[in-house]
């Protein structure tokens, strides 16, 4: 018995952070900067797979953008899937959380739109859509769909729309929205320049498209920064009454 | 799906009583059906109402006229307005497994409060959504219109507070359409618990205060006139009432809950009229109350509210009671702040101020103070 006991000793001496039920079993003692006993490890549903997505409305434009990388864990999985997708001629949506459920959540809201539209004979409108995802997201209120989703587009009269999401259905409209992995560090930002919050004696400018892109721009160059899941590249849709117009700019990619 | 509708599958009751409103389908008005108030005019009539409320409280949801997704591809494509896909969550069996642990928080924490005065019902919210930490929302509505006459202060989670504030709006309306008349508030805060008791023991958070005015303005009714309300008060209204109905009807109710062929006003019990307030929560309590706060900053609201809420409070009055609670009440909860949002609901329907951002207040107090304590120190 002498032989195994040293040959387990040697081996715990390496492996110290590991669970070992031998070096429980054998002594019948806890080791003290062990951690003991079996750990049951639950098969999770969901995984995080990363990205930010960004919409803000002006007076006659919307604009959705999201980084474009797919990460988990400590990998990237690609440097390439852009998280806006898009709905109508007027609106985008933006999906970021578990990838896998930002997938099937799309193909149903396309699946959706279509049914609308050959049941209706025209396209839903953006507010129509907003009030139908909501309806989708809280079909699963006890498996819910792990993704914050944004939409962003034209209403009916033709005034920017931005309309936010939890992972529920719980939904707002708002005048700019981050959601995902940086929405914490972009927020607050997003308020101070767009919103002028916390800003004394200073004129509330409306914000003009051109403005509005660069502002996007420097926000999301800002969330790579100190943000691991966001990177890669950035993909902007400018939504005017004109149409969709997609752009994209290089992000760090470390 | 209100209840009636459940009523309406229990086939073998009907079969055994002839009257002419048995043959009257849902949504169909004849002249007799609109009178009646009700297809169910025979003696076991009493005998229906008892099994679909007990069995609503044991059948799955879906039951709820909710479609389910096998039917919704079909037959409500026509019919965007109905929530086609829309099915409720299925009862998770008692058996089931651990429900799937969440990798996000969901949205929690807020002040609300409603209270009744000489001049309808006031109810006032502060603005924050916060989930795990964080302001999801600075601006978030958590007073919802339900319909002209009542609104509904929610707190708990924003989406199931959202989504059955909603469901309660579609149920409300379909129940005036096919009654003619607006349910009673504590008819709509029955119908609300009804609906949420299968979900009882899962993590569906709803607190909300339905706050309304039963009866009111534009309510078509076609009872007596006596429904006519002023802000006197409700035992005004409920003494006039009590005048003009007849005689011989007020026996039939008080002796013999039987429902026999009679006028409409036999099934209405006495009709209250004027401003209300229910709490329903979603665990099942269902209380009603002249003074309610809901929600994490409601310990605070409360002390405003015992100090000064009175019956004769004129509308500013009870207008600058609710906004200062409010603002206490965010000043010291963390999951409450921003803005307040006030309500009044009278019997033309309700109106809504103008959203106040407390960031103000909270300056002008604190120039009140320094005010204050200059003036002493000179």
């Amino acid at each position: 018995m002498e032989q195994p006991v040293g040959a387990h000793w040697h081996r715990v001496r390496l492996n110290t952070r590991m669970i070992s039920a031998q070096s429980f079993g054998d002594s019948g003692k806890m080791k003290e900067y062990h951690y003991t006993g079996p750990v049951e490890q639950r098969f999770s549903p969901y995984a995080f797979n990363g990205g930010t997505v960004l919409a803000v409305a002006g007076e006659d434009f919307a604009i959705v953008a999201s980084d474009t990388r797919l990460s988990e864990g400590y990998s990237i999985h690609s440097r390439d899937s852009p998280k806006c997708y898009k709905l109508t001629d007027t609106t985008v949506i933006g999906c970021s959380g578990f990838h896998g459920d930002c997938l099937t959540l799309t193909k149903i809201i396309d699946a959706r739109l279509k049914m609308y539209k050959h049941s209706n004979n025209k396209m839903m409108t953006s507010g129509a859509i907003a009030a139908m995802l909501s309806t989708i997201l809280y079909g699963r209120r006890f498996f819910p769909y792990y993704v914050y989703n944004i939409i962003g587009g034209l209403d009916e009269e033709g005034k920017g729309a931005v309309y936010s999401f939890d992972p529920v259905g719980s939904y707002q409209r708002d005048t700019y929205k981050a959601g995902g992995s940086a929405s914490a560090m972009l927020q607050p930002l997003l308020d101070n320049q767009i919103g002028f919050k916390n800003m004394e004696g200073v004129q509330h400018v409306p914000l003009s498209k051109d403005k509005a892109v660069q502002l996007v721009k420097d926000v999301f160059i800002s969330a790579a920064e100190r943000d691991v899941y966001t990177g890669d590249a950035l993909r902007i849709c400018v939504i005017t009454k004109e149409g969709i117009d997609e752009q994209t700019m290089p992000l760090r990619k470390d | 799906m209100a209840l009636q509708d459940l009523c309406n599958f229990q086939d073998v009751f009907l079969d055994s009583v002839t009257t002419e409103c048995s043959s009257v389908h849902f949504g169909k008005k004849t002249g007799c059906d609109f009178m009646q108030g009700s297809p169910f005019s025979n003696s076991s009539s009493l005998f229906n109402f008892y099994i679909p409320v007990a069995e609503c409280l044991d059948e799955s949801p879906i039951q709820y006229g909710q479609i389910s997704n096998t039917q919704s591809s079909s037959t409500l494509l026509s019919h965007d307005s109905v929530l086609p896909s829309f099915s409720l969550p299925m009862n998770p069996p008692p058996a089931s497994p651990e429900p799937v642990p969440l990798p996000f928080p969901i949205s929690h924490g807020t002040t609300t409060l409603a209270f009744l005065f000489q001049g309808g019902v006031l109810a006032a919210a502060d603005t924050r959504s916060s989930c795990a930490g964080q302001v999801a929302c600075p601006a978030s509505l958590k007073i919802r219109p339900v319909h002209s006459h009542m609104v509904s202060t929610t707190s708990g989670t924003s989406a199931d507070c959202a989504l059955w504030v909603r469901i309660l709006s579609r149920e409300l309306r379909l129940y005036q359409l096919r009654h003619g008349r607006r349910l009673s508030i504590s008819g709509a805060a029955k119908l609300l618990s009804h609906m949420l008791h299968p979900f009882k023991g899962t993590k569906l958070c709803v607190a909300a205060i339905l706050c309304g005015w039963d009866g009111g303005e534009g309510d078509g009714r076609h009872d007596n006139g006596g429904t006519k309300t002023d802000l006197g008060g409700c035992t005004e209204t409920t003494k006039k009432i009590a005048k003009s109905l007849d005689t011989s009807l007020q026996k039939t109710q008080s002796s013999s809950p039987t429902l026999g062929g009679q006028q409409h006003l036999t099934r209405e019990k006495i009709r209250f009229s004027g401003p209300s307030l229910f709490y329903v929560c979603s665990d099942g309590t269902r209380l009603q109350g002249a003074l309610f706060s809901v929600g994490s900053g409601s310990p605070y609201a409360y002390s405003i509210l015992d100090q000064d809420v009175k019956w004769e409070l004129t509308l500013d009055e009870a207008t600058s009671i609710a906004r200062q609670a409010v603002y206490r009440a965010t000043h010291w909860d963390a999951y409450s702040g921003n803005h307040v949002d006030i309500f009044h609901i009278s019997s033309k329907g309700w109106t809504r101020r103008s959203r106040e951002d407390l960031k103000e207040e909270y300056y002008r107090e604190k120039e009140r103070r320094e005010r204050g304590m200059r003036r002493d120190v000179t």
